[in-house]
């Protein structure tokens, strides 16, 4: 093992001379981990969005995830583990996809300079992910870690409490716009990485998915924001009985 | 890349400005600087002729490379305006207010001025990803050569138009980051032999050429090859086809 590694290193190839295959299951993974955050990002915002409809529907959606139909009155349990495996795949999503980022000032200055010469759409597109990626670190571990801290505290009220009387509707602005901006970016990135419609005219399908991209941020930059501000205006109306739980005739006594 | 042409909005023999990068590495006295030059338009001009114009009534230390001025040779390549192209195939009247900035392509070794060194670093290349024909098979050419699938033959020769012009490398900010980065010439080079079928190598001996990140998985799809090609060569649809025969190498 150790000289096998030594090899490795002196040499670039292994002892039977061969390259080492850890490049592309990495390449796999970063591109695999990003695809599976992007999906959890869609199905994520379709359950937070519910609010806009009704409170009973977000409430009833809600239970579900907390598999109320097994567990009577709902387990914060099978919350909390959904919300380890997510927190995982972004740790391990950011370390892997952090191996691109321009590492030292020479390349930086380098990349900045040289982009700003050719002002080339998806050169700039790929400097906005790399942006927004470096503040998902922060903005999404601070959101990952407080749900994961909380996996009981999710529902009508208590979201709005968290949203506005915690003063989490900074933070979320931010990570709003980081997300969709960097989730929208990276399927289109995926999809020219892997060339998942390269079939017939490759220049007209980059076209296509180009508007895909663009259609797809701004509908969720639009429903984010509006289910944003719709748990602002439950949590100002709420701030009086701060920490109270909303219940209705199926779910009585959402519980502390 | 926009080639529109603005043919009818020239106005005959209107005066432009040429920017010009100058430069030369080998002369210590010499300063990197822009220098400016006014030249009259003639119609159909391209940045060709201009700059032999300039070469021969206003500056004959002026350095830049021609060799067939019909974007055969790949050696005019240059940065137009911010947008590496070829200058044989680049008309003047593009540019509607007469302003054109010259640079030498980055990446390359520099020569002087706008003459930069493609050859060196292309040889090196073709050697890198053993660019030729790997076969066990003896050619007896007396005998008809075995017939491929014409759509295979056309994809292959799709690939053979790349006239090693750099355009690609110029564009690609993954490569001006890091230096050893193969980029889109290189990586799509294997694509040609991979796909033709005369070539007996398997994806095993394609991932000993390409398979780290110097190679097919350093690229980062920012596309700035796939817009700049002056050949327009399929170039994202065919790194994408080497990155998914790549990763499933076992
Ligand atoms: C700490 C958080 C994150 C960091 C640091 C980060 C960083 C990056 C970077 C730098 C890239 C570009 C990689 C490349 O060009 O090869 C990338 C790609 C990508 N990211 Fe993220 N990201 C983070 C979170 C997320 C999240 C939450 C999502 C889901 C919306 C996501 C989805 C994607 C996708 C789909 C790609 C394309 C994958 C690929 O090119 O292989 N990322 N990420
Ligand atoms: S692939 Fe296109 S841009 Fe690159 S060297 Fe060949 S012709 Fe030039
Ligand atoms: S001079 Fe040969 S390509 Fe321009």
């Amino acid at each position: 093992m150790q000289q096998e590694q030594i090899i490795e290193l002196l040499t670039q190839k292994d002892a039977k001379k061969k390259k080492s295959r850890i490049p592309a299951r990495l390449d796999y993974l970063q591109s695999a981990t990003g695809l599976l955050l992007a999906i959890f990002m869609i199905f994520h915002m379709l359950f937070v969005s519910t609010i806009l409809i009704s409170k009973d529907f977000m409430l009833a959606v809600t239970k579900a995830f907390e598999l109320s139909f097994i567990f009577e009155g709902g387990s914060s349990v099978p919350v909390f583990i959904s919300i380890a495996i997510v927190f995982v795949i972004f740790i391990a999503h950011a370390l892997l996809a952090m191996r691109k980022f321009p590492i030292s000032y020479r390349e930086y200055k380098r990349l900045k300079i040289h982009a700003n010469l050719m002002n080339h759409a998806d050169t700039k597109l790929w400097m906005i992910q790399a942006g927004t990626g470096f503040a998902l670190f922060f903005l999404g571990s601070i959101h990952l870690y407080t749900m994961l801290t909380n996996p009981g505290n999710i529902g009508p009220y208590a979201s709005s409490d968290r949203v506005y009387s915690d003063l989490m509707w900074p933070l979320y602005i931010l990570l709003l716009i980081a997300v969709e901006f960097h989730g929208a970016i990276g399927l289109y990135r995926l999809s020219m990485k892997w060339g998942w419609f390269d079939k017939g005219d490759g220049k007209e399908t980059r076209a296509k998915l180009k508007k895909a991209k663009i259609v797809l941020s701004g509908v969720m930059l639009v429903l984010g924001f509006a289910t944003l501000f719709a748990y602002m205006q439950i949590g100002q109306e709420h701030k009086a009985s701060y920490g109270e739980r909303y219940y209705n005739e199926t779910y009585p006594m959402e519980q502390k | 890349m926009n080639r529109q042409h603005h043919q009818d909005e020239i106005i005959e023999g209107r005066e432009i400005t040429l920017t010009i990068f100058r430069y030369d590495p080998n002369n210590k006295e010499s300063k990197p600087h822009y220098q400016d030059y006014k030249i009259a338009e003639t119609p159909g001009m391209t940045l060709y002729i201009a700059l032999i114009n300039i070469l021969t009534r206003i500056d004959h230390d002026l350095s830049f490379d021609f060799v067939c001025r019909a974007g055969i040779c790949g050696s005019c390549a240059m940065v137009v305006n911010g947008k590496p192209r070829l200058a044989c195939k680049t008309l003047t009247s593009e540019f509607t207010d007469g302003k054109i900035t010259l640079l030498p392509l980055p990446t390359f070794q520099h020569i002087k001025d706008l003459s930069i060194d493609t050859g060196t670093w292309m040889n090196a290349m073709s050697v890198k990803v053993e660019s030729w024909i790997h076969s066990k098979e003896q050619v007896d050419i007396s005998k008809l050569e075995k017939p491929i699938e014409p759509e295979v033959a056309d994809e292959v020769f799709e690939l053979d138009r790349c006239i090693e012009c750099g355009i690609c490398l110029a564009s690609c900010s993954t490569r001006v980051m890091r230096e050893d980065f193969l980029g889109a010439v290189g990586l799509v080079r294997t694509a040609r032999f991979a796909i033709d079928p005369h070539d007996e190598r398997t994806d095993d001996d394609f991932y000993e050429l390409i398979g780290d990140d110097d190679g097919i998985f350093g690229c980062m799809s920012l596309l700035g090859c796939e817009d700049h090609c002056p050949k327009d060569l399929p170039l994202q649809t065919k790194i994408a086809y080497m990155r998914r025969k790549m990763v499933e190498v076992k």
